[in-house]
């Protein structure tokens, strides 16, 4: 089951995760330690966030550095745009409709 | 035109919330009636090339609008609006779900939420659209970009005889 991005960024601490490792690649014992959590509660929040794609493993001799996907990001933003470029257009044929309205009566 | 009117759009990615404010340079009874009569939001409820098709509209609590959005090359993407809340003019809230062409509805869906308010013959329109899952939003896009696929499809085809 792939993860959706939005329940990946609906929670506090994954945002949290996702802004600590925007400014350093971290290895979960470190992430562990910066949030006061046990290893066991940051891996369930790193499964979620790899499996959307919003964090990128990398293999550093024995450890593990969880980096930020910002191209994941990105795409997201994208299809935003795109949502709202589609408003955009509706909104402008719904004005010509009122002034055509407005003009018949 | 309408370079004076407001259009905000702003999304809480965490809330999974979308917020859209826009004003009309038309009275509220008006645009009330655009986005609540079926004959006038098939005139503008999909995007261009696109366009909106109403197989029938029921506006009143509990009741339902089945419409289908068309794209050029005839490809219909069904979805079902069910009112679950309506003040006069004001106010008005609506369940929205993909649906098949016999309305069986694709669950979860998203809820949208109407406000309507009037200031010197100007009308402000604010609409918040929750989505429970950002497939469904992608979902919603895809239809947009069926269109444009298949111009990719005919360019390669092209390429592929000339080469």
């Amino acid at each position: 089951m792939k993860q959706d991005i939005f329940q990946a960024i609906s929670d506090p601490t994954r945002r949290a995760i996702l802004t600590l490792i925007a400014i350093q690649a971290l290895t979960p014992n470190a992430m562990a330690e910066k949030f006061d959590m046990t290893r066991q509660a940051v891996s369930k929040h790193i499964k979620v966030l790899h499996e959307c794609e919003l964090i990128k493993a990398e293999h550093s001799g024995r450890e593990i550095y969880y980096h930020f996907n910002a191209k994941k990001m990105q795409e997201f933003d994208h299809w935003l745009a795109q949502f709202r470029q589609n408003w955009e257009t509706q909104f402008n044929q719904l004005d010509q409709l009122l002034t055509t309205i407005k003009e018949q009566k | 035109m309408n370079n004076h009117l407001l259009f905000d759009f702003n999304v809480d990615k965490a809330a999974k919330t979308v917020y859209i404010t826009r004003e009309f340079n038309a009275g509220q009874s008006l645009v009330w009636d655009a986005f609540t009569k079926a004959e006038l939001l098939d005139q503008w409820g999909a995007p261009a090339p696109m366009r909106a098709q109403t197989k029938y509209m029921d506006f009143k609590v509990g009741g339902r609008r089945f419409y289908a959005m068309i794209s050029p090359d005839g490809q219909e993407r069904w979805s079902v609006q069910e009112y679950t809340s309506i003040t006069p003019k004001t106010n008005f809230k609506m369940y929205n779900a993909f649906a098949d062409k016999d309305e069986n509805r694709e669950l979860p869906g998203s809820e949208w939420d109407h406000n309507f308010s009037e200031h010197n013959g100007i009308t402000r329109v604010d609409i918040t659209i929750y989505n429970e899952s950002f497939e469904r939003l992608e979902k919603l896009l895809e239809g947009f970009k069926i269109g444009f696929t298949i111009t990719l499809k005919n360019l390669e085809e092209l390429l592929g005889t000339l080469s």
